[in-house]
């Protein structure tokens, strides 16, 4: 579609069982497309906080904070600004690295992109990595010549930047 | 107190009179409380009649409708009707056992994921882990089922909470901080509709089933006469504006009338109340109302701008926002003149009164239709199955109250007619109620003749018996080259000998004007009855095909003015009737 454009709703739910499920299955049911979900408690008791990341265009994403309104167990919805909001991911890539030279390369990279090395195995170098997706589509592009084993990666969480709450 | 008892205190203290139901294992200690309880439990012969059975029950009365199935299969049964609810807007209450909660995800006997499987149809569901929860979620259920955009909510209720003890506290207090449903519309959006009906010279209303859910009718008809506009409705705003009123256009959409089809096309300003501009009613989104600027209103924001574009969205309950803009538009310097426009609706309206006379043998649904019509009180309740009957009501018969023309919308649940009269019946024990039903949905749920008979609930249910499933033999006919692929429903049963079996009474209706003195006989007994009206299975409604505007109608639309002076009786020949 031609307006279709990246978006991140933060969603402050209550944090019960089937929650996630409802908002889940939302998104299947009128077919939104879900790119990432994050989900974690929030700074109010016995609320959590959700992270979807959608694509859609202006109308199918009033009618995502729409629908997500209505649910009962969610409490607040909003679709964050994309420029004004502070993005960050997690995510863990395990690297093929059985040679010194590979890894002090890995080392290397990882460093410039201000990852961590959290496990090191005779075979393998595991790096930590935040930061929007882009930074971490790049870093993964960098090292995928030498073999990644594994990847997992949280999907982005975000809120806005400076005194604005939502 | 056990948690079984907590269930039936709790729905007592709701108000609750009546549930329709059915036990199971699971559910042996809550039906161990219904025992003794003065609860009426009316034990149905099918789960899925339960549920539609609450849900006429509410749409009759306004009341939250109560079901109960046990877990498994009683649940399963129940989704149908749930569904049905869900789509209809319809308040109901579904209590569904489960397995005791230390089984739960073990695949035990008769267990399934009832809260995952009607999660997407119901409006909100819970599942009490413990007994002392129960108190907080019915209280819960009940607002959140009756209020906003009302709909169905569902209680999984594992055995082991209905027995365990506990101690229920006197003050009952809800906790939902996410539900604040609007009720009043924005005083700028209502200026601003105010401001485009003032304006406006050609405008017509839409009335949906939100009119009668918020009870506006009396606004609506106020609205109408106040700015000279017509009204049509969608089928579940049938009854919420008199259709015999000289401002009533009828139905709109796929089956509608002519009349209100073309209207909306010329229309300049539409005025839609309480609908969701479903595809049944809209016709192909790009030509409808093309002409108009659209104003909406609706107590559910997710319902403004997804099926159609609108001018003006004003969220709120219609008869807030009604009472609103109707002080607005009293309040500003009035100079509404329609008067042109309501002389075309006038004259257009006169020449397509659709063609309701006939003589034929079989009998033409149009004739059943003005029979019917013309043996009812205009209070009697009647309920529709899904299909040609059900379009032909909507289509023919006059509604002038609203919950007087009950009918599976949304869903478009055969099966829905008889198990909803039932409903209806027992929530309205002084009103006559007559379910319409084709013979193949009424088949789907005949088993509850027995509900009817053992608890002497009397209703009329009148088939139109055309041995089809008609709606679909209908596009057959006409989409799919008369391909008639499984829509002969064959020769059995005999309705007539079915219903004696079950000791109610039942009689054959076969000859233009029989219907009349049997319909009322049948209403006059006091007892539950059947007619089995034998109608022409070729008659087809003119219809706007998929995907078309809805001035595109195909099939002849006769009228009434082509009706010769003497209506000469002949028998259809048996080729004719075989083409």
């Amino acid at each position: 579609m031609e307006n279709e454009r990246t978006h991140i709703i933060s969603a402050l739910v209550l944090h019960k069982p089937g929650v996630l499920q409802r908002v889940a299955g939302l998104f299947t049911r009128r077919a939104f497309n879900i790119d990432s979900i994050t989900v974690g408690t929030s700074e109010k008791e016995g609320m959590a906080r959700m992270t979807i990341i959608s694509r859609g265009d202006e109308k199918v994403l009033e009618q995502i904070t729409k629908q997500l309104n209505k649910l009962i167990d969610v409490i607040k919805v909003r679709d964050l600004e994309y420029e004004t909001t502070v993005k960050r991911e997690l995510c863990l890539i395990k690297v093929n690295s059985p040679t010194e030279k590979i890894r002090s390369e890995v080392i290397q990279y990882a460093g410039i992109f201000r990852g961590r090395i959290i496990d090191v195995s005779p075979e393998t170098l595991t790096i930590e990595i935040t930061g929007d997706s882009d930074k971490i589509d790049t870093l993964i592009d960098l090292v995928r010549g030498f073999g990644i084993k594994e990847i997992a990666r949280t999907g982005p969480t975000a809120m806005s930047r400076g005194i604005k709450t939502m | 107190m056990k948690g079984g008892q907590a269930i039936i205190k709790s729905l007592t203290d709701a108000g609750v009179e009546v549930v329709f139901g059915y036990p199971g294992g699971v559910l042996l200690p809550l039906y161990d409380v219904i025992y003794d309880s003065d609860l009426r439990h009316i034990l149905v012969r099918h789960e899925q009649c339960a549920a539609h059975a609450a849900d006429g029950y509410a749409r009759a009365s306004g009341e939250v409708g109560v079901c109960i199935g046990t877990s498994g299969p009683g649940a399963t049964n129940l989704v149908t009707g749930i569904a049905t609810a869900y789509m209809d807007s319809s308040p109901i209450l579904a209590l569904a056992g489960q397995v005791p909660s230390n089984l739960i995800g073990n695949d035990a006997f008769q267990e399934v994921d009832t809260l995952g499987i009607t999660m997407p149809i119901t409006k909100h569901s819970f599942q009490p882990m413990k007994a002392k929860e129960i108190p907080e979620m019915i209280k819960s259920s009940f607002y959140i089922a009756s209020t906003g955009r009302p709909g169905p909510v569902v209680i999984d209720l594992p055995k082991d909470v209905q027995e365990e003890e506990f101690k229920r506290e006197k003050d009952i207090k809800m906790d939902l901080p996410g539900y604040k449903p609007t009720k009043k519309g924005h005083p700028l959006q209502i200026k601003k509709a105010a401001k485009l009906i003032i304006k406006s010279k050609k405008p017509v209303i839409l009335a949906g089933g939100g009119v009668i859910i918020s009870e506006s009718s009396p606004e609506l008809l106020k609205l109408s006469e106040t700015i000279g506009a017509p009204v049509t409705n969608t089928l579940l705003g049938k009854g919420s504006y008199p259709e015999d009123h000289n401002l009533s256009l009828g139905m709109l959409g796929m089956h509608g009338r002519k009349t209100a089809n073309f209207l909306v096309d010329e229309c300049d300003c539409l005025i839609a109340i309480g609908c969701r501009f479903s595809d049944r009613t809209t016709g192909n989104v790009d030509e409808f109302a093309k002409n108009a600027k659209i104003i909406h209103i609706d107590i559910d924001p997710a319902e403004i701008g997804k099926n159609i574009e609108v001018d003006v969205p004003i969220v709120g309950d219609a008869k807030n926002v009604l009472n609103a803009l109707l002080e607005m538009i009293l309040k500003e310097k009035m100079n509404l003149n329609t008067e042109k426009w309501l002389n075309h609706v006038k004259e257009f309206k006169n020449a397509c009164i659709p063609r309701m006379s006939y003589n034929d043998v079989p009998l033409k649904p149009q004739t059943v239709i003005k029979e019917i019509f013309e043996t009812l009180d205009e209070d009697t309740i009647v309920t529709t199955d899904v299909g040609q009957n059900q379009m032909w009501m909507a289509h023919y018969f006059t509604s002038k109250h609203p919950r007087t023309f009950l009918s599976s919308g949304g869903l478009g649940t055969m099966g829905f007619g008889f198990p909803a009269a039932m409903g209806a019946k027992v929530a309205k024990p002084e009103t006559d109620v007559v379910a319409v039903c084709g013979d193949g949905g009424f088949l789907m749920v005949c088993q509850d003749l027995a509900t009817i008979k053992e608890y002497d609930i009397p209703i009329v249910i009148c088939i139109l018996d055309n041995r089809r499933l008609g709606m679909v033999a209908q596009w057959q006919k006409l989409f799919y080259d008369k391909r008639m692929s499984h829509t002969h429903l064959g020769e059995v049963p005999d309705f007539v000998m079915l219903a004696e079996s079950f000791g109610v009474s039942a009689e054959r209706v076969e000859r233009p004007g029989e219907i009349k003195d049997a319909l009322s006989n049948a209403l006059k007994s006091g007892e539950p009855s059947l007619l089995d009206i034998i109608i022409d299975p070729e008659e087809i409604l003119p219809m706007v095909p998929p995907g078309c505007g809805l001035t595109e109608l195909v099939g002849e639309y006769k009228v009434e003015s082509e009706v010769p002076g003497e209506i000469t009786y002949h028998e259809k020949s048996q080729e004719k009737a075989g083409e």
